[in-house]
């Protein structure tokens, strides 16, 4: 157990460096785009005056180390800064939509990491069956395509000829639970639709792969049914492997789905980002990209202690 | 075209301007599709927008409003001095009525009285100054700070008057007051409380406004018009997704949207449940030819690649029939002095032969910049008027630029660029925001002398017939000499719910220039 504390103390300090450095890397790249936050926001409308005011009201005019060291020490301290745009702070601005994403994360999960593994353990169970190619077909079909069109093809049915989900995911924070998650049904299953074949393709590839060890030939010998030895001989060694996929597949949840967001109109973190981008926004850029990065590096470091949980072998790299 | 259009009203301009009443009338704007037939509006309802702008940087500050959302947002929660009607004339709306000296330089304003903020502070002439004077002076980031610029004093006169005075004379100054950036605010010793907080005199309150994503406001029970703000409340959503902006309509998550894609517009008319409607106002598309730059100082190059486009393709295709070709100026055919006579230049390639042997060419290659960000459909334009002008000899190099970035990296720098116009309600407010010399949108660089006498002239001139003349000559040597090539007028083409019942709609801007919250009501 000690050795594992360590190894999450090292990760995490590791961590933290990675985070210096993509903050970095962020506002070096969001300078190196063409036209800065003043020049957006007025778009078409701007003029060298009002461009100026803006930059001087904003410090715009100031060179970039000198931004980007003040914005480092208000992070230092907890203050993630204010937005350029609306004056509001960045964790108020960004508090509810990191909600929205994380809740949408939630759903599409809970239906996708269940359904995968199971259809992942029956396709080895029944190895080489119709059910297992008609499972393969259908899930490498719905990974095949791009995430937009399984939106559309879902809104298309779902939404407008048989009405029973909503088109559009409008969501506000004084809805209940459950209407919550009738509205963010449609985008949820598209998610599942375009993850669910990564993890489940795993869990039947790591469980095959067991199958020939020679302790799972012992316990068919002993005449233990095929799928008591699948859920109790072959799923806890196949563990590791599989729960990083899901928890790459987790990650790209919460940080991959701007496409999504698009569609369905759902008020989430991508959305925020994209905007931000676009008008150069960088207080908010960079307090989501830091978001996005510590959910990388924070679920990599759960998927490698769970792995360890499973398998203390791997505390001990050959 | 309707002969409607063309209508001067029976008072001469001065009268028009003195009494204060249907100043101006610029020609009724034309709506094309039928709408539902004037019935008394009923009560209720909430309606709910679609629409396809709308970004999570947007604030409540009319200074800084640049898209359809805010305008939509900004014209429910406040109110302007005037308002352009959905006929096309200038009423007024917070104002009262306006006086005008003979010289059009001073303009006296009488303030509505009694009207409410939302806050309950009384609207007064002390409010009407701070608003103006939040968009001038140094500090001021307004992207009205251009158009406001004549104004070299603005002062109180007691409680309810606002006297202008201009740097000159200036005609249409009423006009400019009904921009979408100069809603009038609350002020406290003589300085805005806060710009940004939504408080306004319109006819809707904001509940809760998530930049981005939705705005709920609903009816301000005090509102001073007793024949507006016909729903209860209204949301408007920002859903810049046209295919999800077009479901949701058709599912009846919202009741109207912006901006339909024409490409699936017939499909969308065959649904029961909606209907499609069309404007045709002064939106209009343009490809502006730096004219200090080499090739296009020379008019003859100008001309040339003005008669090598073929307007009428350009419609067909790019607007797939939703829109009015174009004659080279920047003045619709729904403004009051749109020049009829001025004959409608064709495409034809002989005559583009012609004038680029006058400007002792053989044959010309030019850049072309163009990206969606100046019009949905810019690049398709661009390389469509490559294929036409080929057929004279110049050879036309599409470059497909950046759409992020394109304000403020190709418009007004690259030489040859496809540009997007939003269009004025008035010739003066248009020639002078992009031909005038040395203005800052001037995006051709263009300076011609006998123009800009002319427009200054007509600036000050009250008396309508010889306006009408001055115009008149400005539109033709713009066409004739400018240089801008201005192959196409767009229409607004709005999806509507059937449930939602309107009077005629406003041609100068979309979804009823900007007041369907206000002016639109549930059948």
């Amino acid at each position: 157990m000690a050795k594992i504390l360590k190894m999450v103390t090292q990760r995490l300090a590791l961590g933290f460096l990675t985070l210096f450095v993509v903050s970095m890397i962020i506002f070096l790249g969001v300078e190196l785009l063409p036209g800065d936050f003043a020049q957006e926001i007025l778009g078409q409308s701007a003029t060298p005056e009002t461009v100026a005011a803006f930059r001087r009201e904003l410090g715009l005019d100031l060179p970039w180390y000198t931004r980007y060291f003040d914005w480092l020490g208000g992070v230092v301290q907890g203050d993630f800064g204010k937005s350029l745009a609306s004056r509001r702070d960045v964790s108020d601005l960004i508090g509810g939509r990191l909600l929205n994403t994380l809740f949408l994360a939630a759903v599409a999960a809970a239906i996708s990491v269940p359904v995968a593994m199971i259809l992942g353990v029956l396709a080895a169970l029944y190895r080489n069956t119709l059910f297992d190619r008609t499972i393969n077909v259908f899930t490498l079909t719905s990974i095949s395509f791009p995430d937009f069109f399984v939106a559309y093809i879902l809104i298309l049915f779902l939404a407008v000829n048989w009405n029973i989900f909503p088109s559009i995911s409008n969501v506000s924070s004084d809805l209940g639970f459950w209407e919550h998650v009738y509205r963010v049904i449609l985008p949820a299953l598209t998610l599942t639709l375009v993850i669910v074949a990564h993890m489940m393709r795993m869990t039947r590839a790591a469980i095959i792969n067991l199958l020939a060890s020679p302790y799972i030939e012992m316990a068919m010998l002993k005449g233990i049914s095929r799928s008591r030895i699948v859920t109790h001989h072959a799923l806890p060694n196949a563990l590791a492997p599989i729960i990083n996929v899901i928890v790459i597949n987790l990650a790209f949840l919460v940080v991959g789905v701007v496409v999504v967001e698009v569609v369905f109109v759902y008020p989430g973190l991508g959305q925020l980002l994209v905007d931000s981008v676009a008008k150069r926004d960088i207080p908010v850029v960079q307090a989501s990209c830091l978001i996005f990065a510590a959910t990388y590096i924070l679920l990599n470091l759960t998927a490698d202690v769970l792995s360890i949980l499973t398998n203390p072998r791997l505390l001990h790299p050959k | 075209m309707s002969e409607e259009t063309r209508k001067t009203t029976g008072f001469t301009r001065r009268e028009v301007l003195a009494t204060g009443a249907a100043a101006g009338a610029i020609a009724a704007g034309l709506s094309i599709a039928p709408g539902i037939a004037r019935a008394a509006p009923k009560k209720g309802g909430t309606l709910r927008l679609g629409i396809g702008h709308g970004s999570t940087t947007d604030t409540l500050d009319t200074a800084t409003t640049t898209d359809l959302y805010m305008q939509v947002v900004g014209n429910a929660c406040y109110n302007y001095l005037t308002e352009v009607s959905n006929s096309g004339e200038l009423v007024p709306e917070l104002a009262q009525s306006w006086d005008v000296t003979p010289d059009a330089k001073v303009w006296t304003i009488k303030l509505r009285k009694g009207v409410e903020f939302h806050n309950g502070k009384t609207m007064d002439s002390g409010d009407v100054v701070a608003s103006i004077n939040h968009h001038l002076g140094e500090d001021s980031k307004s992207a009205a700070k251009a158009i406001l610029e004549p104004i070299a004093e603005v002062k109180a006169d007691g409680k309810d008057t606002v006297v202008f005075t201009m740097k000159t004379g200036n005609a249409d100054f009423p006009f400019i007051l009904s921009d979408y950036h100069i809603g009038i605010m609350p002020a406290k010793d003589g300085k805005l409380i806060d710009p940004m907080s939504g408080v306004g005199c319109g006819g809707y309150i904001i509940e809760n406004f998530e930049p981005g994503v939705r705005t709920t406001l609903k009816r301000n029970p005090n509102y001073w018009k007793t024949d507006r703000a016909h729903v209860d409340s209204a949301e408007v959503l920002s859903i810049t997704d046209v295919t999800a902006r077009t479901n949701a309509l058709t599912t009846g998550e919202i009741d109207a949207m912006d901006k339909v894609d024409l490409k699936t517009a017939h499909l969308l008319a065959r649904s029961k449940k909606v209907r499609l409607e069309e404007v045709s106002g002064t939106q209009h598309f343009t490809f502006a030819m730096r004219t200090d730059t080499d090739p296009f100082t020379d008019n003859n190059v100008r001309l040339a690649l003005k008669y090598a486009v073929d307007r009428e393709a350009l419609v067909k295709t790019i607007l797939l029939g939703h829109g009015v070709v174009g004659n080279d100026h920047p003045i619709g055919r729904s403004n009051q002095y749109h020049a009829d006579d001025l004959p409608q230049r064709q495409y034809d390639p002989d005559k583009a032969k012609f004038h680029l042997k006058k400007a002792g060419l053989d044959s010309l290659k030019v850049d072309f910049s163009a990206a969606d960000a100046a019009f949905a459909g810019a690049v398709d334009a661009g390389v469509l008027y490559k294929e036409h002008a080929a057929k004279a000899g110049i050879d036309i190099n599409v470059v497909r630029e950046p759409n992020d970035g394109y304000w403020s990296n190709v418009w007004l720098k690259k030489p040859f660029c496809a540009v997007y116009w939003g269009g004025r309600p008035t010739e003066d407010w248009m020639f002078s925001t992009a031909y005038a010399d040395g203005v800052p949108w001037n995006d051709t660089y263009w300076k011609h002398d006998r123009f800009n006498k002319l427009l200054v002239e007509a600036r000050g001139e009250l008396d309508g017939s010889k306006r009408r003349g001055m115009y008149f000559e400005m539109q033709k040597i713009v066409s004739e000499e400018g240089g801008v090539v201005v192959p196409m007028f767009a229409n607004y083409v709005m999806g509507v719910s059937n449930k939602v019942a309107h009077d005629k709609l406003g041609a100068n801007w979309a979804l009823d220039g900007f007041r369907a919250i206000e002016r639109w009501w549930f059948a």
